[in-house]
Protein backbone atom coordinates (compact mmCIF):
# COMPACT_ATOMS: atom_id res chain seq x y z
CA UNK A 1 0.00 0.00 0.00
CA UNK A 2 1.17 3.53 -0.81
CA UNK A 3 0.75 6.65 1.27
CA UNK A 4 0.86 9.75 -0.89
CA UNK A 5 0.19 13.46 -0.72
CA UNK A 6 -1.75 14.94 -3.63
CA UNK A 7 -1.62 18.59 -4.65
CA UNK A 8 -4.64 19.01 -6.89
CA UNK A 9 -5.91 22.02 -8.87
CA UNK A 10 -9.48 22.79 -7.80
CA UNK A 11 -11.62 25.34 -9.57
CA UNK A 12 -15.42 25.69 -9.28
CA UNK A 13 -16.04 26.86 -12.84
CA UNK A 14 -14.49 28.66 -15.79
CA UNK A 15 -14.58 32.09 -14.17
CA UNK A 16 -13.81 31.40 -10.51
CA UNK A 17 -10.35 31.53 -8.94
CA UNK A 18 -8.56 28.20 -8.84
CA UNK A 19 -6.22 26.97 -6.13
CA UNK A 20 -4.12 23.99 -5.15
CA UNK A 21 -5.77 21.72 -2.57
CA UNK A 22 -3.75 19.15 -0.62
CA UNK A 23 -5.12 15.64 -0.11
CA UNK A 24 -3.82 12.78 1.93
CA UNK A 25 -4.06 9.67 -0.28
CA UNK A 26 -3.29 6.83 2.09
CA UNK A 27 -3.57 3.08 1.57
CA UNK A 28 -3.50 3.15 -2.23
CA UNK A 29 -2.90 -0.31 -3.74
CA UNK A 30 0.17 -0.53 -5.98
CA UNK A 31 -1.91 -2.38 -8.54
CA UNK A 32 -4.30 0.57 -8.96
CA UNK A 33 -4.12 2.73 -12.05
CA UNK A 34 -3.66 6.47 -11.63
CA UNK A 35 -7.33 7.14 -12.36
CA UNK A 36 -8.37 4.37 -9.93
CA UNK A 37 -6.28 6.12 -7.30
CA UNK A 38 -8.30 9.29 -7.99
CA UNK A 39 -11.52 7.21 -7.77
CA UNK A 40 -10.49 5.98 -4.31
CA UNK A 41 -9.68 9.52 -3.16
CA UNK A 42 -12.98 10.79 -4.61
CA UNK A 43 -14.93 8.03 -2.82
CA UNK A 44 -13.43 9.21 0.45
CA UNK A 45 -14.20 12.86 -0.35
CA UNK A 46 -17.81 11.89 -1.12
CA UNK A 47 -18.10 9.93 2.13
CA UNK A 48 -16.92 13.03 3.97
CA UNK A 49 -19.63 15.05 2.20
CA UNK A 50 -17.22 16.96 -0.09
CA UNK A 51 -17.21 17.68 -3.81
CA UNK A 52 -15.18 15.05 -5.70
CA UNK A 53 -12.27 16.04 -7.93
CA UNK A 54 -13.61 16.38 -11.47
CA UNK A 55 -11.50 14.89 -14.24
CA UNK A 56 -12.04 13.71 -17.81
CA UNK A 57 -11.87 10.02 -18.66
CA UNK A 58 -13.63 7.48 -20.81
CA UNK A 59 -11.98 4.34 -22.19
CA UNK A 60 -9.31 4.00 -19.51
CA UNK A 61 -7.20 1.97 -21.93
CA UNK A 62 -5.32 4.66 -23.82
CA UNK A 63 -7.42 4.90 -26.97
CA UNK A 64 -9.99 7.65 -26.53
CA UNK A 65 -7.76 10.58 -25.57
CA UNK A 66 -10.13 11.87 -22.90
CA UNK A 67 -7.90 11.66 -19.82
CA UNK A 68 -5.96 14.89 -19.53
CA UNK A 69 -3.93 15.22 -16.36
CA UNK A 70 -0.64 17.01 -15.94
CA UNK A 71 1.19 14.90 -13.41
CA UNK A 72 4.18 16.50 -11.67
CA UNK A 73 4.35 19.09 -14.43
CA UNK A 74 4.23 16.63 -17.33
CA UNK A 75 1.10 15.75 -19.31
CA UNK A 76 0.28 12.04 -18.84
CA UNK A 77 3.31 11.86 -16.48
CA UNK A 78 6.99 11.42 -17.30
CA UNK A 79 6.47 7.81 -18.39
CA UNK A 80 6.82 7.70 -22.16
CA UNK A 81 4.24 6.45 -24.62
CA UNK A 82 1.26 6.16 -22.26
CA UNK A 83 -1.83 8.13 -21.32
CA UNK A 84 -2.64 9.05 -17.72
CA UNK A 85 -5.17 6.21 -17.58
CA UNK A 86 -2.43 3.72 -18.47
CA UNK A 87 -0.19 4.92 -15.66
CA UNK A 88 0.19 2.54 -12.71
CA UNK A 89 0.60 3.51 -9.09
CA UNK A 90 3.53 1.11 -8.80
CA UNK A 91 5.55 3.84 -10.57
CA UNK A 92 5.31 5.92 -7.38
CA UNK A 93 6.95 5.49 -4.01
CA UNK A 94 5.24 5.82 -0.66
CA UNK A 95 5.71 9.26 0.88
CA UNK A 96 5.79 10.99 -2.50
CA UNK A 97 3.92 14.21 -3.28
CA UNK A 98 2.12 14.20 -6.62
CA UNK A 99 1.04 17.43 -8.34
CA UNK A 100 -2.06 17.06 -10.50
CA UNK A 101 -3.04 19.94 -12.75
CA UNK A 102 -5.19 20.38 -15.86
CA UNK A 103 -3.80 20.64 -19.41
CA UNK A 104 -2.91 24.33 -19.53
CA UNK A 105 -3.41 26.44 -22.66
CA UNK A 106 -5.38 29.58 -23.43
CA UNK A 107 -6.97 27.70 -26.32
CA UNK A 108 -8.19 25.00 -23.89
CA UNK A 109 -10.41 26.99 -21.50
CA UNK A 110 -10.81 25.36 -18.11
CA UNK A 111 -14.31 24.12 -17.32
CA UNK A 112 -13.91 22.70 -13.85
CA UNK A 113 -11.05 21.33 -11.69
CA UNK A 114 -9.03 19.20 -14.10
CA UNK A 115 -11.41 19.35 -17.05
CA UNK A 116 -10.63 21.58 -20.02
CA UNK A 117 -12.53 22.31 -23.22
CA UNK A 118 -10.59 20.86 -26.14
CA UNK A 119 -13.16 21.64 -28.84
CA UNK A 120 -10.57 23.88 -30.54
CA UNK A 121 -9.19 20.60 -31.92
CA UNK A 122 -12.58 19.73 -33.41
CA UNK A 123 -12.74 23.09 -35.13
CA UNK A 124 -9.27 22.52 -36.60
CA UNK A 125 -10.41 19.17 -37.98
CA UNK A 126 -13.52 20.92 -39.31
CA UNK A 127 -11.27 23.33 -41.20
CA UNK A 128 -9.79 20.62 -43.44
CA UNK A 129 -8.94 17.46 -41.53
CA UNK A 130 -11.11 15.25 -43.73
CA UNK A 131 -11.55 14.03 -47.28
CA UNK A 132 -14.58 15.66 -48.85
CA UNK A 133 -15.52 12.98 -51.39
CA UNK A 134 -16.52 9.34 -51.05
CA UNK A 135 -13.38 7.26 -51.43
CA UNK A 136 -15.02 3.85 -51.55
CA UNK A 137 -14.89 0.93 -49.16
CA UNK A 138 -12.29 -1.63 -48.14
CA UNK A 139 -11.74 -3.26 -51.54
CA UNK A 140 -11.22 0.13 -53.19
CA UNK A 141 -8.51 0.92 -50.68
CA UNK A 142 -6.82 -2.36 -51.53
CA UNK A 143 -6.91 -1.50 -55.22
CA UNK A 144 -4.93 1.69 -54.70
CA UNK A 145 -1.23 1.02 -54.50
CA UNK A 146 0.47 3.01 -51.72
CA UNK A 147 4.23 2.97 -51.20
CA UNK A 148 5.15 1.14 -48.01
CA UNK A 149 7.12 4.11 -46.63
CA UNK A 150 4.15 6.41 -47.15
CA UNK A 151 1.68 3.93 -45.71
CA UNK A 152 3.85 3.56 -42.62
CA UNK A 153 4.24 7.32 -42.14
CA UNK A 154 0.48 7.87 -42.62
CA UNK A 155 -0.33 5.04 -40.19
CA UNK A 156 2.03 6.43 -37.55
CA UNK A 157 0.49 9.89 -37.90
CA UNK A 158 -3.01 8.44 -37.72
CA UNK A 159 -2.23 7.01 -34.28
CA UNK A 160 -2.93 10.45 -32.79
CA UNK A 161 -5.85 10.25 -30.34
CA UNK A 162 -6.23 14.03 -30.09
CA UNK A 163 -5.72 14.17 -26.33
CA UNK A 164 -3.95 17.55 -26.40
CA UNK A 165 -0.91 16.51 -24.35
CA UNK A 166 1.33 18.05 -27.03
CA UNK A 167 -0.29 21.44 -26.42
CA UNK A 168 -0.14 21.02 -22.66
CA UNK A 169 3.55 20.09 -22.74
CA UNK A 170 4.69 22.70 -25.24
CA UNK A 171 6.39 25.69 -23.62
CA UNK A 172 4.33 27.83 -26.02
CA UNK A 173 1.08 25.84 -25.93
CA UNK A 174 1.48 25.17 -29.65
CA UNK A 175 -0.77 22.65 -31.38
CA UNK A 176 1.70 21.87 -34.17
CA UNK A 177 2.15 18.17 -33.35
CA UNK A 178 -1.61 17.52 -33.40
CA UNK A 179 -2.26 19.58 -36.53
CA UNK A 180 0.73 18.16 -38.38
CA UNK A 181 -0.22 14.57 -37.55
CA UNK A 182 -3.83 15.06 -38.61
CA UNK A 183 -2.76 16.77 -41.84
CA UNK A 184 -0.04 14.20 -42.61
CA UNK A 185 -2.19 11.12 -42.22
CA UNK A 186 -4.44 12.31 -45.03
CA UNK A 187 -1.88 14.22 -47.12
CA UNK A 188 0.33 11.16 -47.49
CA UNK A 189 -2.38 8.95 -48.97
CA UNK A 190 -3.83 9.05 -52.49
CA UNK A 191 -7.32 9.70 -51.10
CA UNK A 192 -6.18 12.79 -49.21
CA UNK A 193 -3.49 14.14 -51.53
CA UNK A 194 -5.71 16.08 -53.98
CA UNK A 195 -6.92 18.42 -51.22
CA UNK A 196 -3.54 18.75 -49.56
CA UNK A 197 -2.92 22.47 -50.05
CA UNK A 198 -6.44 23.46 -49.09
CA UNK A 199 -6.28 21.22 -46.04
CA UNK A 200 -2.93 22.57 -44.86
CA UNK A 201 -3.96 26.21 -45.20
CA UNK A 202 -7.37 25.65 -43.60
CA UNK A 203 -6.05 23.75 -40.61
CA UNK A 204 -3.10 26.07 -39.97
CA UNK A 205 -5.31 29.16 -40.19
CA UNK A 206 -7.82 27.67 -37.75
CA UNK A 207 -4.96 26.68 -35.43
CA UNK A 208 -3.73 30.29 -35.43
CA UNK A 209 -7.23 31.66 -34.90
CA UNK A 210 -7.74 29.47 -31.83
CA UNK A 211 -4.85 31.20 -30.05
CA UNK A 212 -2.35 28.36 -29.83
CA UNK A 213 1.30 29.37 -29.56
CA UNK A 214 4.07 28.93 -32.13
CA UNK A 215 6.44 26.00 -32.36
CA UNK A 216 10.02 26.68 -31.22
CA UNK A 217 11.38 23.24 -32.08
CA UNK A 218 11.93 22.05 -28.52
CA UNK A 219 10.19 18.68 -29.01
CA UNK A 220 8.46 18.53 -25.62
CA UNK A 221 5.34 17.46 -27.57
CA UNK A 222 7.04 14.42 -29.06
CA UNK A 223 8.39 13.43 -25.64
CA UNK A 224 4.99 13.38 -23.92
CA UNK A 225 2.85 12.07 -26.78
CA UNK A 226 1.18 8.85 -25.60
CA UNK A 227 1.20 7.62 -29.20
CA UNK A 228 4.80 8.75 -29.78
CA UNK A 229 3.87 10.82 -32.83
CA UNK A 230 7.07 12.08 -34.43
CA UNK A 231 8.00 15.75 -34.80
CA UNK A 232 8.92 14.78 -38.38
CA UNK A 233 5.29 15.59 -39.07
CA UNK A 234 5.90 19.18 -37.95
CA UNK A 235 8.79 19.56 -40.39
CA UNK A 236 6.52 18.13 -43.07
CA UNK A 237 3.75 20.61 -42.21
CA UNK A 238 6.19 23.54 -42.31
CA UNK A 239 7.28 22.44 -45.77
CA UNK A 240 3.74 21.80 -46.99
CA UNK A 241 2.58 25.17 -45.68
CA UNK A 242 5.32 26.99 -47.60
CA UNK A 243 4.31 25.12 -50.76
CA UNK A 244 0.59 25.71 -50.22
CA UNK A 245 0.93 29.43 -49.59
CA UNK A 246 3.18 29.88 -52.63
CA UNK A 247 0.63 27.96 -54.67
CA UNK A 248 -2.21 30.10 -53.36
CA UNK A 249 -0.35 33.35 -53.99
CA UNK A 250 1.14 32.63 -57.37
CA UNK A 251 -1.02 30.11 -59.22
CA UNK B 1 -0.50 35.23 -61.60
CA UNK B 2 -1.83 37.13 -58.69
CA UNK B 3 0.95 37.73 -56.21
CA UNK B 4 -1.05 40.15 -54.09
CA UNK B 5 0.45 42.02 -51.19
CA UNK B 6 -2.32 40.48 -49.13
CA UNK B 7 -0.74 37.02 -49.43
CA UNK B 8 2.43 38.46 -47.99
CA UNK B 9 0.46 39.97 -45.10
CA UNK B 10 -1.20 36.62 -44.49
CA UNK B 11 2.14 34.88 -44.61
CA UNK B 12 3.63 37.28 -42.07
CA UNK B 13 0.61 36.98 -39.76
CA UNK B 14 0.57 33.18 -39.79
CA UNK B 15 2.58 31.26 -37.24
CA UNK B 16 4.45 29.12 -39.76
CA UNK B 17 5.01 32.03 -42.15
CA UNK B 18 6.60 34.15 -39.46
CA UNK B 19 8.77 31.25 -38.34
CA UNK B 20 9.94 30.78 -41.92
CA UNK B 21 11.02 34.44 -41.89
CA UNK B 22 12.92 33.79 -38.65
CA UNK B 23 14.60 30.73 -40.12
CA UNK B 24 15.59 32.38 -43.41
CA UNK B 25 16.92 35.54 -41.78
CA UNK B 26 18.64 33.34 -39.18
CA UNK B 27 20.27 31.36 -41.97
CA UNK B 28 21.48 34.57 -43.59
CA UNK B 29 22.98 35.76 -40.29
CA UNK B 30 24.57 32.35 -39.71
CA UNK B 31 26.29 32.49 -43.11
CA UNK B 32 27.41 36.04 -42.45
CA UNK B 33 28.98 34.96 -39.15
CA UNK B 34 31.02 32.27 -40.87
CA UNK B 35 32.36 34.77 -43.41
CA UNK B 36 32.99 37.41 -40.76
CA UNK B 37 34.97 34.94 -38.66
CA UNK B 38 37.09 33.80 -41.58
CA UNK B 39 37.94 37.43 -42.36
CA UNK B 40 38.66 38.33 -38.74
CA UNK B 41 41.08 35.47 -38.30
CA UNK B 42 43.38 37.21 -40.79
CA UNK B 43 44.36 39.28 -37.76
CA UNK B 44 46.69 36.44 -36.82
CA UNK B 45 48.21 36.22 -40.28
CA UNK B 46 49.65 39.71 -40.61
CA UNK B 47 48.66 43.33 -40.18
CA UNK B 48 49.22 43.93 -43.88
CA UNK B 49 46.84 41.15 -44.95
CA UNK B 50 44.24 42.25 -42.44
CA UNK B 51 44.42 45.87 -43.57
CA UNK B 52 44.28 44.85 -47.18
CA UNK B 53 41.20 42.72 -46.48
CA UNK B 54 39.53 45.68 -44.74
CA UNK B 55 40.42 47.89 -47.67
CA UNK B 56 39.05 45.34 -50.12
CA UNK B 57 35.69 45.26 -48.26
CA UNK B 58 35.41 49.03 -48.39
CA UNK B 59 36.36 49.39 -52.04
CA UNK B 60 34.31 46.48 -53.35
CA UNK B 61 32.07 47.64 -56.23
CA UNK B 62 33.45 51.19 -55.91
CA UNK B 63 32.42 51.34 -52.26
CA UNK B 64 28.84 50.27 -52.98
CA UNK B 65 29.40 46.66 -51.97
CA UNK B 66 29.82 47.31 -48.30
CA UNK B 67 26.69 49.47 -48.24
CA UNK B 68 24.57 46.94 -50.07
CA UNK B 69 25.74 44.37 -47.60
CA UNK B 70 25.08 46.59 -44.59
CA UNK B 71 21.53 47.26 -45.75
CA UNK B 72 20.90 43.54 -46.31
CA UNK B 73 22.22 42.79 -42.84
CA UNK B 74 20.08 45.48 -41.27
CA UNK B 75 16.93 44.26 -43.02
CA UNK B 76 17.61 40.64 -42.07
CA UNK B 77 18.34 41.55 -38.47
CA UNK B 78 15.29 43.82 -38.20
CA UNK B 79 12.98 41.14 -39.61
CA UNK B 80 14.53 38.51 -37.34
CA UNK B 81 14.13 40.65 -34.22
CA UNK B 82 10.61 41.90 -34.97
CA UNK B 83 9.38 38.40 -35.84
CA UNK B 84 10.94 36.71 -32.81
CA UNK B 85 9.76 39.38 -30.38
CA UNK B 86 6.22 39.04 -31.74
CA UNK B 87 6.37 35.24 -31.67
CA UNK B 88 7.71 35.21 -28.13
CA UNK B 89 4.95 37.55 -26.95
CA UNK B 90 2.30 35.36 -28.62
CA UNK B 91 3.85 32.26 -27.07
CA UNK B 92 3.76 33.76 -23.59
CA UNK B 93 0.12 34.72 -23.92
CA UNK B 94 -0.85 31.28 -25.29
CA UNK B 95 -0.55 29.92 -21.76
CA UNK B 96 -2.35 32.45 -19.58
CA UNK B 97 -2.20 30.36 -16.39
CA UNK B 98 1.15 28.72 -15.78
CA UNK B 99 1.74 25.37 -14.14
CA UNK B 100 2.28 25.48 -10.39
CA UNK B 101 4.70 22.62 -10.77
CA UNK B 102 6.58 23.10 -14.03
CA UNK B 103 8.76 20.41 -15.56
CA UNK B 104 10.73 19.85 -18.74
CA UNK B 105 11.35 16.58 -20.56
CA UNK B 106 13.81 17.34 -23.35
CA UNK B 107 13.95 21.07 -24.18
CA UNK B 108 17.51 22.38 -23.86
CA UNK B 109 18.41 25.35 -21.72
CA UNK B 110 19.55 27.23 -24.83
CA UNK B 111 16.19 26.68 -26.50
CA UNK B 112 14.41 28.17 -23.50
CA UNK B 113 16.43 31.40 -23.42
CA UNK B 114 16.48 32.25 -27.12
CA UNK B 115 14.88 35.66 -26.59
CA UNK B 116 17.42 36.59 -23.88
CA UNK B 117 20.46 35.32 -25.75
CA UNK B 118 19.09 37.07 -28.86
CA UNK B 119 18.51 40.39 -27.14
CA UNK B 120 22.00 40.30 -25.60
CA UNK B 121 23.43 39.74 -29.06
CA UNK B 122 21.40 42.72 -30.26
CA UNK B 123 22.82 44.98 -27.55
CA UNK B 124 26.27 43.67 -28.38
CA UNK B 125 25.66 44.30 -32.07
CA UNK B 126 24.85 47.99 -31.47
CA UNK B 127 27.92 48.37 -29.28
CA UNK B 128 30.10 46.57 -31.81
CA UNK B 129 28.98 48.89 -34.64
CA UNK B 130 29.63 52.02 -32.56
CA UNK B 131 32.99 50.61 -31.50
CA UNK B 132 34.51 49.41 -34.76
CA UNK B 133 32.34 50.75 -37.58
CA UNK B 134 31.26 54.24 -36.45
CA UNK B 135 34.31 54.46 -34.14
CA UNK B 136 33.05 56.80 -31.45
CA UNK B 137 36.42 56.59 -29.68
CA UNK B 138 38.81 59.23 -31.12
CA UNK B 139 41.83 56.96 -30.64
CA UNK B 140 40.33 54.20 -32.75
CA UNK B 141 39.05 56.71 -35.27
CA UNK B 142 42.53 58.09 -35.79
CA UNK B 143 44.03 54.66 -36.42
CA UNK B 144 41.28 53.88 -38.90
CA UNK B 145 41.79 57.22 -40.62
CA UNK B 146 45.36 56.16 -41.27
CA UNK B 147 44.09 52.89 -42.76
CA UNK B 148 45.41 50.97 -39.77
CA UNK B 149 42.46 48.62 -39.25
CA UNK B 150 44.67 45.95 -37.74
CA UNK B 151 46.04 48.38 -35.16
CA UNK B 152 42.57 49.73 -34.49
CA UNK B 153 41.25 46.23 -33.72
CA UNK B 154 44.17 45.40 -31.45
CA UNK B 155 43.84 48.72 -29.64
CA UNK B 156 40.11 48.16 -29.13
CA UNK B 157 40.56 44.76 -27.56
CA UNK B 158 43.31 45.94 -25.20
CA UNK B 159 40.49 47.37 -23.11
CA UNK B 160 39.56 44.52 -20.72
CA UNK B 161 35.94 45.67 -20.30
CA UNK B 162 35.46 45.58 -24.06
CA UNK B 163 37.03 42.14 -24.30
CA UNK B 164 35.03 40.70 -21.41
CA UNK B 165 31.74 42.00 -22.79
CA UNK B 166 32.72 40.59 -26.17
CA UNK B 167 33.41 37.16 -24.69
CA UNK B 168 30.13 37.12 -22.74
CA UNK B 169 28.20 38.13 -25.85
CA UNK B 170 29.90 35.38 -27.86
CA UNK B 171 28.99 32.81 -25.19
CA UNK B 172 25.33 33.80 -25.51
CA UNK B 173 25.60 33.82 -29.30
CA UNK B 174 27.00 30.28 -29.06
CA UNK B 175 24.00 29.26 -26.96
CA UNK B 176 21.64 30.97 -29.45
CA UNK B 177 23.20 29.14 -32.36
CA UNK B 178 23.38 25.73 -30.72
CA UNK B 179 19.57 25.68 -30.81
CA UNK B 180 19.15 28.04 -33.76
CA UNK B 181 21.15 26.23 -36.43
CA UNK B 182 19.36 22.92 -35.84
CA UNK B 183 16.07 24.83 -35.73
CA UNK B 184 16.60 26.15 -39.25
CA UNK B 185 16.37 22.63 -40.62
CA UNK B 186 13.16 21.82 -38.75
CA UNK B 187 11.47 25.11 -39.62
CA UNK B 188 12.36 24.76 -43.29
CA UNK B 189 11.04 21.21 -43.22
CA UNK B 190 14.41 19.57 -43.82
CA UNK B 191 14.76 17.56 -40.61
CA UNK B 192 13.59 14.02 -40.00
CA UNK B 193 14.23 11.21 -37.56
CA UNK B 194 17.08 9.99 -39.74
CA UNK B 195 18.82 13.34 -39.99
CA UNK B 196 18.08 14.65 -36.49
CA UNK B 197 21.37 13.31 -35.05
CA UNK B 198 23.72 14.79 -37.64
CA UNK B 199 21.79 18.09 -37.62
CA UNK B 200 22.14 18.44 -33.85
CA UNK B 201 25.83 17.65 -34.14
CA UNK B 202 26.32 20.18 -36.93
CA UNK B 203 24.52 22.82 -34.88
CA UNK B 204 26.68 22.24 -31.82
CA UNK B 205 29.89 22.06 -33.85
CA UNK B 206 29.09 25.25 -35.75
CA UNK B 207 28.23 27.22 -32.63
CA UNK B 208 31.39 25.99 -30.90
CA UNK B 209 33.58 26.99 -33.85
CA UNK B 210 31.95 30.44 -33.88
CA UNK B 211 32.50 30.82 -30.15
CA UNK B 212 36.13 29.65 -30.03
CA UNK B 213 37.00 31.44 -33.27
CA UNK B 214 35.68 34.85 -32.23
CA UNK B 215 36.90 34.82 -28.64
CA UNK B 216 40.40 33.74 -29.67
CA UNK B 217 40.95 37.33 -30.85
CA UNK B 218 40.17 39.32 -27.67
CA UNK B 219 41.72 36.61 -25.51
CA UNK B 220 45.05 36.65 -27.30
CA UNK B 221 45.12 40.46 -27.47
CA UNK B 222 43.82 41.30 -24.01
CA UNK B 223 45.22 38.44 -21.94
CA UNK B 224 48.29 37.32 -23.90
CA UNK B 225 49.50 40.68 -25.23
CA UNK B 226 49.24 39.72 -28.89
CA UNK B 227 50.19 42.58 -31.22
CA UNK B 228 51.33 44.90 -28.44
CA UNK B 229 54.73 45.83 -29.94
CA UNK B 230 53.51 46.24 -33.46
CA UNK B 231 50.69 48.48 -32.26
CA UNK B 232 53.22 50.67 -30.42
CA UNK B 233 55.35 50.94 -33.55
CA UNK B 234 52.35 51.90 -35.61
CA UNK B 235 51.32 54.54 -33.12
CA UNK B 236 54.87 55.99 -33.06
CA UNK B 237 54.89 56.06 -36.82
CA UNK B 238 51.63 58.01 -36.85
CA UNK B 239 52.96 60.46 -34.22
CA UNK B 240 56.06 61.04 -36.34
CA UNK B 241 54.01 61.58 -39.45
CA UNK B 242 51.85 64.09 -37.62
CA UNK B 243 54.82 65.99 -36.17
CA UNK B 244 56.38 66.18 -39.63
CA UNK B 245 53.10 67.52 -40.99
CA UNK B 246 52.72 64.49 -43.23
CA UNK B 247 49.32 63.49 -41.94
CA UNK B 248 47.63 65.59 -44.56
CA UNK B 249 49.46 63.69 -47.25
CA UNK B 250 48.52 60.37 -45.70
CA UNK B 251 44.88 61.40 -45.57
CA UNK B 252 44.93 62.52 -49.16
CA UNK B 253 46.56 59.31 -50.24
CA UNK B 254 43.61 57.56 -48.72
CA UNK B 255 40.99 59.39 -50.77
C1 LIG C 1 23.98 37.27 -35.36
C2 LIG C 1 22.81 37.33 -34.90
C3 LIG C 1 21.80 36.20 -34.89
C4 LIG C 1 21.83 34.98 -35.47
C5 LIG C 1 22.93 34.37 -36.31
C6 LIG C 1 20.59 34.32 -35.13
C7 LIG C 1 20.24 33.07 -35.56
C8 LIG C 1 19.05 32.45 -35.26
C9 LIG C 1 18.60 31.22 -35.81
C10 LIG C 1 19.35 30.41 -36.82
C11 LIG C 1 17.39 30.92 -35.25
C12 LIG C 1 16.54 29.70 -35.51
C13 LIG C 1 15.48 29.96 -36.54
C14 LIG C 1 14.40 28.93 -36.51
O1 LIG C 1 13.63 28.87 -35.54
O2 LIG C 1 14.31 28.17 -37.47
C15 LIG C 1 17.08 31.96 -34.34
C16 LIG C 1 15.96 32.01 -33.55
C17 LIG C 1 15.67 33.02 -32.67
N1 LIG C 1 16.32 34.23 -32.60
FE1 LIG C 1 18.06 34.69 -33.46
N2 LIG C 1 19.83 35.14 -34.35
C18 LIG C 1 20.53 36.32 -34.19
C19 LIG C 1 20.12 37.42 -33.51
C20 LIG C 1 18.96 37.50 -32.77
C21 LIG C 1 18.52 38.68 -32.08
C22 LIG C 1 19.24 40.03 -32.09
C23 LIG C 1 17.37 38.36 -31.43
C24 LIG C 1 16.62 39.33 -30.56
C25 LIG C 1 15.38 39.34 -30.36
C26 LIG C 1 17.07 36.96 -31.72
C27 LIG C 1 16.01 36.24 -31.22
C28 LIG C 1 15.70 34.96 -31.61
C29 LIG C 1 14.64 34.18 -31.02
C30 LIG C 1 13.70 34.60 -29.88
C31 LIG C 1 14.61 32.97 -31.70
C32 LIG C 1 13.70 31.81 -31.41
C33 LIG C 1 12.65 31.69 -32.41
C34 LIG C 1 12.02 30.35 -32.31
O3 LIG C 1 12.61 29.47 -31.67
O4 LIG C 1 10.94 30.19 -32.86
N3 LIG C 1 18.06 36.48 -32.56
N4 LIG C 1 18.10 32.90 -34.38
S1 LIG D 1 -9.31 7.57 -20.70
FE1 LIG D 1 -9.25 7.07 -22.79
S2 LIG D 1 -7.19 7.49 -23.26
FE2 LIG D 1 -7.20 7.75 -21.12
Amino acid sequence: MLNLTLKVWRQQNATSEGFIETYDAHDIPESASFLEMLDIVNERILNDGGEPIHFDHDCREGICGQCSLTINGIPHSKERGITACQLHMRKFKTGETIWIEPFRAKAFPLLRDLIVDRSAFDRIIGAGGYVSVRTGSAQDANNLPVAKTKADAAMDAAACIGCGACVAACKNASAMLFVSAKAAHLNLLPQGAPEKNKRVLGMVRQMDAEGFGNCTNQYECEAVCPKEISADNIARLNRDYAIAIADEAAV
Amino acid sequence: MNLSSCSICQFWHSSIGKKLVVALTGLFLVMFLAGHLAGNLLIFQSSADFNEYAHMLHSMMHGWGVWIFRILMLVALALHVIATVQLTAANRSARATRYQKDATMVASRSSRMMIWSGLTVLVFFVFHILHYTVRVSPELKELADFDQNWAMTVKGFQNPLVSIFYIIAMALLCSHLSHGVASIFQTLGLRSRKTAGPITLLSKAYSLIIFVGFISIPISICFFGYGKEELQETEQMIEQAKSLGLDGILHEHRH
